[in-house]
């Protein structure tokens, strides 16, 4: 019994080491595109809707034209996808075994800031051009230095508090709001960087944060914080959130009836599933991102996404992610070649023709995104943004009624 | 002494020797899972250190790695600090940490432990970030260094050897006696005149300074630290569990328990993406089923087997 219990470890040992050192196949007919991003873990619910799908969907489209053009060659994409459990190191491991047991030609950035930065230095040690997406931090310029195949595209934290500040300074002059804001924000690093900026930012622009309180992550009941934010009677409330709390965020602040005139959430207010739980009570919320969903382009992108992997892309970083892997394929193309290094200073020398519009790197930097967007009938709008055209005038909040 | 004992720190001199060759001949995609075993190994063999012999199960482990890597994170990227002086300092603030906890705490015994312990990561991770959002503000905590995979792996093999020394003498001390006799039965200890409290916070400590010391040199492969993720709980379920297949019995239980596990789940992850928690389940469950007393229990079991046959 015991010798056949070992037999059965010893088998299962030989498979796992055999499995881990199988090698690729030699000859190179179609393109390798590695991909890594959580699809367990707190990262998870956001990576499903705003990084898995759009991945799906470019793969499948490529494919479906017959693959990449490169260099007169159709080949089509092989995809090779992995789950980092939202564990830096698990991602690490996985982006080295992508480089070296799997010689994919190509990946897709991680999802995530932390995730970006963390493997930027790998992924650059193997020369692949990284398109981060999901990434937003102030160090950009000493990042991008550091290490000069991360290109950045959706913006600064300074950018996301400045869409806000414009915000309340046009409502101020236009009388709706005084000069008391209500700010929370979540105590996690995204939260209390932007929280930080903001302080700062708003100060400077005369207004005054009568509430200013954080919240753990993960916090069940944001009850407190809502009553708070109620009683200093400000008509303006900022939250620097994420993706759970924004929800419960919106929840409370139906149940207390916030008498406010601007109410933003920052992360997954652009989530279709916002809009899902709480219909037109949350009509005029405005949160970070929003997208222009009359521009035919991004209308036709939609169409596709939900066409094609049953799920509607958020008002948001979605488009940005189908943009970055039409860059990076615009760059393959373009460039003629699978040489990493070649594409990478394609990426830095060229524009883009994407669904977000004509994309260029400044220093690596693309600054065309959008910053602030509103619940408007139904539909995630920018309402503030940077190079990007079809910002819709603000809304004032009237009450949470259906 | 035994010479059984030295024979033993023998055996483990040549594997250090050994292990300490793999950057030469490992690529970047071993040399990672290296990395990520030579962490586990140090961290559960710190962990049998304290819970081995006593029968506490601590669930801190989290808490203290993440002090580690926090600190290493807040030094380098608030106050400008190197990454040296901030790998110094981290496990001294964890060992006070863990000392502080365990005057406080290890009164407690059996399922109150664990749950204590379990609390206190999450408590830490609460604490850290409050600091951090009304005194310290943020920028995002950036650990940028020159250091690569192969010196981490250095780093952490030279840690996973001091515990594992440290263990080797203290099972051969007076103290690791004590223990032994507390995780028999604690009353008994104390009526025979052992300090039981002193002891355990003895060794509590010396597992929260490890841990933490193992937090501070992994950050540098994080390059960007969130409380969120350096405190995760986990890490401290991971550890127990690797150390329990192995074999809490034996200081070098957690290395026969650490390797498998690593090579397993790396071939779950890479075979069933979209279902590795699942196959990691049907995992956890055939290891409960067939080793109950971890790797190192069937190896003796096979072995007695074996005497009595011959």
């Amino acid at each position: 019994m015991i010798r056949r219990n070992l037999m059965k470890l010893a088998a299962a040992g030989l498979l796992a080491t055999s499995a881990l050192i199988a090698g690729p196949a030699s000859a190179q007919d179609v393109v390798k595109i590695g991909a890594i991003a959580p699809k367990t873990g707190p990262l998870a619910g956001g990576a499903v809707v705003t990084q898995w799908p759009n991945v799906q969907l470019w793969v499948e489209q490529v494919n479906a034209r017959g693959g990449l053009n490169v260099g007169g060659k159709q080949m089509p994409i092989e995809l090779i996808e992995y789950d980092d459990k939202t564990n830096p190191g698990e991602h690490i491991k996985l982006a080295q075994r992508l480089a070296e047991q799997d010689q994919v030609d190509f990946v897709v950035a991680p999802y995530g800031t932390g995730f970006n930065i963390a493997t930027a230095p790998i992924y650059g040690r193997y020369g692949y051009p990284m398109i981060a997406v999901s990434a937003i931090t102030d160090k950009m310029e000493e990042l991008t230095e550091r290490y000069p195949n991360l290109f950045f595209t959706l913006g600064t934290t300074t950018s996301f508090v400045d869409g806000v500040k414009e915000i309340l300074i046009e409502k101020r002059d236009a009388g709706v709001i005084g000069n008391e804001v209500a700010m929370v924000n979540v105590a996690d690093a995204f939260g209390i960087e932007l929280a930080d900026r903001a302080r700062e930012l708003l100060t400077e622009a005369g207004f005054e944060l009568v509430y200013d309180r954080s919240y753990p992550l993960g916090t069940p009941d944001l009850s407190p914080v809502m009553k708070g934010a109620k009683d200093s009677g400000a008509k303006a409330f900022v939250a620097w959130s994420y993706p759970p709390d924004s929800f419960g965020l919106a929840e409370q602040a139906i149940i207390e009836d916030l008498d406010v005139a601007v109410y933003y959430s920052a992360v997954a207010t652009s989530f279709p599933a916002f809009v899902g739980a709480y219909g037109n009570k949350i009509d005029a919320v405005l949160g970070a991102g929003g997208t222009n969903v009359d521009d035919p382009k991004i209308a036709e992108y939609r169409q596709a996404h939900l066409e094609i992997t049953g799920k509607v892309p958020d008002y948001w970083a979605s488009a940005n992610t189908y943009a970055a892997l039409q860059i990076l394929e615009q760059a393959i193309e373009g460039a003629g070649t699978l040489d990493r290094d070649t594409v990478t200073q394609y990426i830095k020398d060229n524009s883009f023709d994407t669904v977000m519009g004509e994309l260029t790197f400044e220093n690596n930097v693309s600054h065309t995104f959008w910053s602030v967007g509103q619940w408007q009938d139904g539909v995630f709008r920018g309402v503030k943004g940077s190079n990007v055209e079809g910002a819709v005038p603000v809304r004032v909040k009237e009450g949470w009624a259906e | 002494m035994k010479p059984a004992g030295w024979g033993e720190l023998g055996w483990a001199a040549v594997l250090v020797v050994l292990a300490a060759f793999l950057p030469l001949v490992a690529n970047g995609y071993w040399l990672s899972i290296g990395v990520t075993a030579m962490m586990y190994i140090a961290l559960s063999t710190s962990w049998v250190l304290f819970s081995g012999p006593t029968h506490y199960i601590s669930l801190a482990t989290g808490a203290f790695f993440g002090v580690g890597g926090y600190l290493v994170g807040s030094g380098m990227s608030d106050y400008s600090q190197s990454f040296w002086l901030m790998a110094a300092i981290s496990p001294i603030v964890g060992a006070i940490l863990a000392a502080l906890i365990g005057f406080a705490t290890l009164r407690l015994s059996g399922v109150y432990f664990v749950i204590f312990t379990l609390g206190l990561a999450e408590m830490i991770r609460n604490v850290v970030s409050w600091v951090q959002n009304n005194f310290l503000g943020s920028r995002g905590l950036y650990v940028l260094t020159d250091l690569r995979d192969q010196h981490i792996y250095w780093m952490l093999l030279v840690v996973a050897a001091a515990v594992y020394l440290l263990g080797w003498f203290v099972s051969r001390s007076r103290i690791g006696f004590a223990l032994r006799i507390i995780g028999g039965d604690e009353t008994v200890a104390r009526h025979v005149g052992i300090n039981t409290a002193t002891a355990k916070v003895i060794l509590f400590t010396s597992t929260g300074f490890f841990a933490a010391l193992v937090g501070a040199i992994i950050a540098p492969r994080w390059s960007y630290i969130e409380p969120n993720q350096v405190f995760s709980p986990q890490l401290s379920f991971l550890v127990v569990i690797m150390a329990l297949l192995g074999g809490s019995g034996r200081l070098w239980g957690p290395l026969v328990g650490v390797i498998p596990f690593t090579i397993i789940w790396e071939w779950v992850g890479i075979q069933f993406p979209n279902q590795s928690i699942l196959f990691i389940g049907l995992c956890f469950l055939l290891i409960v089923y067939f080793l109950p007393q971890g790797v190192v229990g069937r190896l003796e079991e096979l072995r007695a087997r074996m005497r009595r046959a011959s």
